[in-house]
């Protein structure tokens, strides 16, 4: 179909993306959403938005079925459920599933998340009703097949080999480690080779049946559609979908303690990839939006960003440098990242740190606070463009509890943040002492000081 | 967001779709029928300004296009044209130094900007009521940059950085550039468009200079804008601000003749790396050729998604692959490439890998695909395409990819093509183009990192 790899390229960051990184909750009044809101019989939750511009349907549904749910010793179990959804049915094989929605140029499946497992949907208006239909078996009747279980497996841990030559995911695998421990936020979603192999048909049939219940989900519907055709489909494919007896999520709170630690990964690179951070807030933190607005003019504002005109624009030692706070139900984490030649490391650490302390210092001025405003409550439509954008969004204003007005509450949050407001947060969730530091880099070029070791 | 180029393709695919799918009709809301018409103009100086009105969007993109990648530039200069895309975003007298996404941004804005081996371009994404911004912006840095020494240094810096992240450090990209400065040799799609690392080096202020004043000028460039604007306003705003630019010498037309490969090329890259790679490219014609369509078709059926023949064969039945499959890159200015490619799974064989992505071509060589299969790459194609409508960032880049390519309105006729194209016409291009004495081969090697060649 014509797809063509590696041959632009971008000289600038997508800062859509940046900013999508706090849980896409960034919206503006000027933009309003019409989303009808109900719970089903069944407790499933849904959201409809109806956009008929395009004859075009995207679903995304919510499940409260990530790797919070599963044992340390079957890590990766969440996300192989999850990933064999679409690899067989009671009445369809993997080819089966694959073929029909294909067919009709749409997509179907799911993966597995932290907080929550997205199953999603795209597909053109005229094909709903099949699209629907293989939604709902996947998620209803998935049949797990043994050999569809060994393929699956010898192909994660395929990947998992194969990205160790990714020293972006590397870097950020070990910064994950270090900062949650043994919470499951520590782990890759993939587990590893040793928990995927201790994954059984049995492991999977059960969490299946636990965890992928109606009174724990959330759907979000998006496109040429209507509330009644929509509860129409629902009543004909996913009639079958009852409440089950899962516990709700027991909390798995974060320990917040900081400490000071260094790792490093010596391979052949020209460049140093570097993450630096510690754990920071979560979700509900009443901090979240003055976080947001620090944040921003921190390092996820792209160009906007402190980082990235200094460590960039003025000292062009970085093509790329952002700082993100991940923030999720149980906590998160605040990090920089960045790539520089091996050679200049420790200058690229420096001038994070200092960053960070001058932040923590002195306010941010008056127009720095207000270019964060604007941008943030003024970019919404530019941001979430596309149905599919604005499903994920609405299931996780759901999922994290931010109330059916939070679209126009969520001005009103921004706004209110003050330089003081600024100032006392990054002084609370950043720290130029307690930080995880992560080097993957030629170690021997790049001669860590002792002070980052 | 590295990788937005892939993401970038997608795009600029899944938007061609022009009015024929009618919706049903809904108060407040226009059929893509009756919207979505493109209203085209041309300045006196030679700009071309196309509008499409779509009046469901909450947002405008205002892009301006230059026909300026790296096939313009010369041996020992590569990477001048993304260089310069860089620094547009330095300043100009007017704005002052780095203040364009900081500008856009405040307005709650997003920009961008992208090099291709036959384009540059410029894009905001703003609210519709904000176009003005980008009108005045744009035009000031068609002629305007300041192209401070020092910062053109730091920039540069910047972009040997972007190299090293990319290319450097990534050994399937590597293996990737190779192949196509293999494959090629009378022809500028040889070098990365990123340029070689010795080059950047050694390119100055002057030469970005030179080639700034040359290529962008108003005849050597179209502007774009999507969303529900108010076209004689956008209009008059637009004359205003780059009608007074004066035209350029025109710079001239490309003559690019690749000449017949007469038998198999292979190169090899040895690189720290866990599992081998190998990708195999053909030359092909581009869109504005018939057999493209069929071509485009042919991807699809190895490749479109877990059903396509790639995929079931290497990776779900014979289980040698961890990643497989084929693309075509119709949407260059001079023919390029299409490819195969694959990982073999740990432990499995890259020559296995290689032959069998070779027995999947060979076999629709024997026999033709499947009605349904043909059918179905089509479908997909189509259903891409009405997905982009979902946008006007993407409808915007589809007129534009094709008015680069010659015309917005080759858009129809890609369409038109596509629908007819049967089994036996992706049976004869899979014969006359995937040949094994014109093909390229690149494979990595892994090796251990004090073995990498530095």
């Amino acid at each position: 179909m014509g797809k063509i790899k590696r041959i632009n390229c971008y000289s600038l960051l997508v800062t859509a993306f940046l900013l999508f990184t706090l849980h896409c909750s960034l919206l503006t009044a000027a933009y309003a959403l019409d989303v009808k809101r109900q719970v089903l019989k069944n407790g499933l939750k849904l959201l409809v938005v109806e956009r008929h511009s395009v004859p075009i349907v995207r679903i995304s549904i919510g499940i409260n079925a990530g790797n919070l749910h599963e044992p340390v010793d079957k890590a990766g179990l969440a996300s192989l459920v999850a990933g064999l959804l679409t690899e067989g049915t009671a009445k369809r094989t993997a080819r089966q599933i694959s073929e029909e929605i294909e067919f009709v140029g749409g997509s179907v499946g799911a993966s597995g998340g932290g907080d929550y497992v997205t199953a999603s949907l795209s597909v053109l208006k005229k094909d709903l009703d099949l699209g629907f239909e293989l939604l709902s078996d996947i998620i209803l009747n998935p049949s797990f097949p043994e050999q569809e279980i060994i393929k699956k497996k010898e192909r994660i841990k395929g990947a998992l080999r194969s990205q160790e030559d990714d020293p972006g995911y590397l870097s950020s695998r070990e910064f994950k480690k270090a900062v949650f421990g043994d919470h499951p936020y520590g782990r890759l979603l993939t587990g590893t080779v040793e928990t995927i192999d201790s994954i059984t048909r049995d492991d999977i049939i059960n969490f299946h049946a636990g965890h992928y219940v109606p009174e724990n989900s959330i759907m979000a519907v998006v496109g040429d559609i209507t509330n009644e055709e929509i509860e129409q489909l629902i009543q004909k494919h996913l009639g079958g979908w009852h409440p089950g007896n899962s516990s709700a999520a027991s909390r798995h709170d974060v320990n917040m303690t900081r400490e000071r630690k260094t790792i490093t990964i010596d391979k052949d690179l020209t460049q140093a990839n570097i993450v630096f951070g510690h754990t920071g807030i979560s979700r509900d933190n009443p901090d979240y939006y003055a976080v947001s607005v620090m944040n921003y003019i921190l390092g996820s504002g792209g160009f906007s960003s402190r980082l990235m005109q200094n460590i960039r624009d003025d000292k062009g030692l970085v093509y790329d440098i952002s700082s993100y706070f991940g923030a999720d139900k149980f906590g998160g984490s605040f990090q920089v990242e960045l790539q520089t030649k091996n050679e200049s490391a420790n200058t690229a650490i420096a001038e994070v740190l200092k960053e960070i302390n001058q932040i923590r210092s002195s306010p941010v001025t008056e127009n720095e606070i207000a270019d964060a405003k604007s941008f943030l409550t003024g970019s919404f439509p530019m941001r979430i463009e596309t149905g599919a954008r604005i499903a994920g969004f609405l299931v996780a204003v759901e999922y994290y509890g931010l109330g059916s007005d939070y679209i126009d509450k969520y001005p009103e949050y921004i706004n209110s943040v003050t330089r003081e407001d600024v100032l006392r947060v990054a002084k609370k969730y950043l720290d130029p002492e307690k930080y995880i530091l992560v080097v993957v880099a030629d170690q021997e070029k790049a001669q860590l000081k002792d002070e980052y070791k | 967001m590295h990788r937005t180029l892939i993401l970038f393709i997608a795009i600029l695919l899944s938007a061609i779709y022009g009015c024929a799918h009618t919706v049903r009709e809904t108060a407040g809301e226009i059929k893509p029928a009756e919207n979505g018409a493109v209203y085209e103009e041309t300045l006196e100086n030679g700009l071309k300004v196309f509008v499409i009105k779509d009046r469901n969007a909450p947002l405008a993109v205002f892009e301006i296009w230059y026909n300026a990648g790296s096939i313009n530039e010369q041996i020992g200069k590569t990477g001048l044209s993304h260089l310069l895309e860089h620094m547009m975003f330095k300043g100009t007298p007017r704005y002052g130094n780095k203040v364009f996404s900081k500008i856009i941004n405040k307005a709650g804005g997003i920009d961008n900007a992208g090099t291709s081996h036959d384009y540059a371009y410029y894009f905001q994404k703003l609210s519709p009521d904000r176009l003005d911004l980008s009108i005045d912006m744009e035009a000031d840095r068609m002629r305007n940059l300041i192209m401070d020494n020092g910062e053109f240094l730091s920039e540069r810096d910047v972009v040997m950085e972007e190299r090293r992240m990319r290319y450097e450090d990534d050994p399937q990209n590597l293996v990737f550039e190779e192949v196509v400065a293999t494959a090629f040799k009378n022809n500028p799609y040889r070098w990365p468009v990123i340029g070689w690392m010795e080059d950047l080096k050694n390119l100055t202020r002057a030469d970005l200079m030179d080639y700034y004043r040359k290529h962008y000028i108003p005849n050597n460039a179209f502007i774009v804008i999507a969303g529900n604007v108010d076209v004689p306003d956008v209009m008059a705003k637009i004359k205003r601000e780059f009608g007074p630019i004066p035209k350029g010498p025109e710079t001239g037309k490309l003559n690019i003749q690749e000449p017949v490969q007469k038998g198999e090329k292979r190169v090899y890259v040895k690189k720290e790396a866990e599992l081998p790679y190998v990708i195999s490219v053909y030359k092909t014609p581009n869109v504005l050729d018939e057999d493209s369509y069929a071509l485009d078709v042919l991807a699809g059926v190895l490749s479109g998604g877990k059903s396509g023949r790639i995929y079931r064969g290497l990776v779900d039945e014979k289980r040698i692959a961890l990643s497989a499959g084929a693309g075509y890159s119709n949407f260059n200015k001079y023919p390029f490439i299409f490819y195969l490619e694959g990982t073999p799974l740990p432990g499995k064989n890259i020559e296995e890998v290689e032959n069998a992505l070779y027995e999947e071509v060979q076999k629709i060589k024997d026999q033709p695909p499947a009605e349904r299969e043909v059918q179905k790459a089509k479908n997909q194609i189509e259903a891409e395409f009405i997905i982009g409508q979902d946008s006007v960032y993407s409808q915007a880049m589809v007129l534009a990819q094709f008015e680069m390519l010659g015309s917005w309105k080759i858009k129809d006729k890609y369409i038109e093509g596509l629908r007819k194209v049967t089994p036996d016409d992706v049976q004869r291009v899979a014969r006359k183009y995937l040949v094994v004495d014109q093909r390229t081969v690149g494979t990595l090697i892994p090796v251990k990192k004090d073995e990498s060649v530095k």
